[in-house]
């Protein structure tokens, strides 16, 4: 710790804080209330770079993309009343898929507290339920250790969102600056202690598996523990599954992997969910669009569970064994108790679901004999054109599924979507986020026409900062999703989710946006590579079959072993 | 079905202004009807004791134990049935002092549950019980006949029997 202080003020503070936690890049967008720090951001734009988004929820998704693939706190900046509310979805979604970001709000001056003054907002009250923590603060020299506090708990543990409300009298008045980092909180403890015998339990449980399941979440890839993941099960030889958010952590091509559970996941891992004997959750929460109906989830299997956050434990799933802690650490350690085996009887089983799968929905996608082009056509288009190794940001809905499902991964960190939340209008602006986050690699933004309307704002804000993303719309003038179960559950009464859409190249092109439409299938592969092979931004519009469905399909509530193929 | 039973769970947090709002927060988000709720000091100084009572089976009392904790602030939280803890209510009851002479069962009453007399005047009087809801709701019904001019009771306040461990806690955290 510096002993040394220095008399600035707290707008000041604010800045020196971030630097001191090694924050280069910032989203937000300026207003009264935080006109102090933004004054100070100008004295410091050679150190922390501020992107100016068009929307505060811009803002708040752009923070995240950026912490998705960088795995760095993501940082947002917004000012009283509308500009904190603004930021609330984005927080929102943070904190369901475990995000971390830093939220600073500008607040009124604190004897206006209280009495509706101007763009006064109780951004406290309205963000408790969706942040893992938050605090106003109301005097100068509170704010260097509100800001260390927040960066550690952001990023500590399960990590999430947390929100500093600042008011505008403790920006602008002194105190003496010295920052120290925060290290411990005495009422939190991030990671629980490993019970060695119950990692001992565990692998007794999966020596003795004859059809032993993985399924895996982000977990893995909060915890950094790509490589012992993937140890652990080549030395198990379980077949491994993923959730949405665990995509990406193990490579789609891996032998092991045996693709996605849940509502839209794939047709072996939900079938037979409902017959291994030992299934082992690691980093993932058994969220209701992955177990379908939990009266009917698994019910003959025993249940290992691995997970940083013991309210997880038995929260959906009746687990017999819990292993907390950290992923990295108890994957590690679980390793040397797994006895090598081989499942190659039972993981073929998945590869025969697979082939019907293929037969039935996969081959219809990927090489369509109908005229209207299909959403797999075009991500197997991507991953050609990335040789399987770009950044996928997926906005949500059909496309989003559809992404999930057909674009193939190498590197962890590489898939960004609104899972928990199902945020439409999240990934243009997180894939500006994501871009900065990992600059070096391709990032492409799967968007369907719905949700790019939501937040099409900040392309000005790729013109702006020229960021490089790749924007790709899936174009099928419904919100498909919605539509596909108005179709299914709703006797095909479409109410309002037909779109009628502007001119998508016009509009990019407004923003300097070098842009394409494609509607025929001869112009796509040639029109991605174009796009890929671009330097800067490029907008590229799809026009997708209207009416196509995602399947395999888990109605809601039913068992995932019903999953439905057409 | 499993039984829904009453619980008493007490939660130990930091002292801070935004936390009753995030622990009310997390019944209401489920539909947990709070059947009372009381925030002290507790033995600790700046760590303050909720006491909340809660109808439901064990089974959920237990996510909202993991709920609870999951807060930054809370230290600890524990749940116990009615035999586990130690606990009690308090009630006050307000009355024209007139009734006081007017009806002698009213003495009666007060000298039966041992209750403290608050404080007496020309107008008014007011008596105090300490003790469980049974025999504050047998009080409530005795004096009903006479006109209450007023009735409040607090929630429970409960001390369990078995060790907490709070310092403890904070200690292992802090090393």
């Amino acid at each position: 710790m510096s002993t040394k202080t220095e008399r600035i003020i707290g707008a000041e503070a604010v800045v020196r804080s971030l630097l001191a936690e090694g924050v280069e890049i910032a989203y937000g967008y300026p207003g009264g209330a935080i006109m102090p720090i933004y004054d100070e951001l100008y004295k410091y734009q050679d150190k922390l770079h501020h992107v100016l988004t068009r929307h505060e929820q811009g803002a708040t998704h752009a923070a995240q993309g950026f912490a998705r693939t960088s795995g760095k706190v993501g940082v947002a900046l917004a000012t009283s009343g509308p500009g904190a509310t603004n930021l609330i979805t984005g927080i929102a979604d943070a904190q369901i898929d475990s995000t971390p970001m830093v939220c600073i709000t500008g607040q009124v001056a604190s004897h206006l507290l209280g009495t509706d003054a101007f763009q006064e907002t109780d951004v406290i009250s309205i963000s408790s339920p969706i942040t893992k923590w938050n605090v106003q603060v109301t005097k100068a020299e509170d704010i260097p250790g509100a800001i260390a506090k927040a960066f550690y708990i952001a990023k500590s543990g399960r990590p999430g969102p947390v929100l500093i409300d600042i008011t505008k009298d403790a920006q602008l008045s002194e105190l003496d600056y010295s920052y120290e980092k925060c290290t411990n909180v005495r009422s939190y403890q991030p990671v629980p202690t490993t019970d060695i015998e119950k990692v001992k339990e565990a692998a007794t449980l999966i020596n003795a598996a004859k059809k032993p399941m993985i399924v895996f979440g982000q977990g893995v890839i909060l915890g950094g523990a790509e490589q012992e993941f993937k140890a652990f099960i080549e030395k198990s030889g379980i077949p491994s599954a993923w959730t949405v958010l665990g995509l990406s952590a193990l490579a789609t091509n891996h032998p092991l992997n045996v693709g996605m559970v849940g509502m839209h996941g794939h047709y072996g891992p939900n079938k037979l969910t409902n017959e291994c004997d030992v299934l082992i959750a690691v980093g993932m929460r058994f969220d209701d669009r992955v177990t379908g109906d939990l009266s009917k989830y698994a019910k003959q299997a025993k249940v290992v569970h691995f997970d940083i956050d013991p309210a997880e434990i038995d929260k959906n799933v009746k687990t017999d064994v819990a292993v907390l802690g950290d992923s990295k650490d108890t994957l590690g350690k679980i390793l040397e108790f797994i006895e090598e085996k081989d499942h190659s009887a039972w993981l073929q089983q998945f590869r025969d679901f697979d082939k019907i799968e293929f037969e039935k929905v996969i081959n219809g996608q990927l090489n369509p004999t109908k005229e209207g082009l299909t959403m797999g056509e075009v991500l197997q288009g991507i991953n050609k054109a990335t040789n399987d190794d770009a950044v996928i940001v997926s906005d949500v809905g059909q496309h989003q599924m559809m992404a999930v499902r057909y674009a193939n991964f190498t590197h962890t960190r590489s898939n960004v979507t609104s899972g928990g939340l199902g945020t439409m209008g999240f990934a243009l602006p997180a894939s500006i986020g994501a871009k900065m986050g990992a600059p070096d690699r391709h990032v492409v933004a799967i968007i369907g026409d719905g949700g790019y309307q939501m937040t099409c704002q900040e392309l000005g804000t790729i013109l702006q900062t020229g960021t490089a993303v790749k924007i790709v719309v899936l174009n099928n003038e419904f919100l498909g999703m919605v539509r596909q179960w108005q179709q299914l559950f709703f006797d095909r009464r479409y109410a309002s989710t037909e779109m009628t859409n502007p001119d998508f190249v016009k509009l990019a092109e407004a923003y300097s946006i070098p842009a394409k439409k494609v509607s025929a299938r001869g112009d796509l592969q040639g029109a991605i590579d174009e796009m890929i092979a671009c330097k800067t931004s490029y907008f590229l519009e799809v026009m997708v079959e209207k009416e196509d469905n995602v399947f395999p399909m888990v109605p809601t509530g039913a068992s995932v072993s019903d999953v439905r193929l057409e | 079905m499993e039984e829904k039973k009453l619980y008493t769970i007490s939660v130990y947090s930091e002292n801070n202004l935004g936390l009753l709002n995030r622990i009310s927060t997390i019944f209401v988000k489920r539909h947990i009807n709070i059947e009372s709720l009381t925030v002290s000091a507790s033995e600790i100084k700046d760590v303050s004791r909720f006491i909340v009572v809660v109808k439901m089976t064990e089974t959920a009392v237990k996510k909202i134990i993991g709920q609870l904790e999951k807060q930054v602030e809370v230290i600890k939280a524990y749940y116990h049935t009615d035999d586990e803890v130690i606990f009690t209510e308090n009630a006050m009851f307000k009355f024209k002092s007139d009734l006081l002479f007017e009806n002698p069962q009213i003495q009666n009453i007060i000298k039966e549950h041992s209750m403290n007399i608050i404080t007496v005047n020309r107008t008014f009087f007011v008596v105090e019980k300490t003790a469980r809801r049974p025999e504050i709701e047998a009080i409530y019904k005795a004096f009903e006949p006479f006109g209450i001019a007023q009735f409040v009771r607090s929630g429970r306040i409960a001390i369990s029997k078995e060790a907490m461990n709070i310092r403890k806690i904070l200690g292992e955290i802090v090393q």
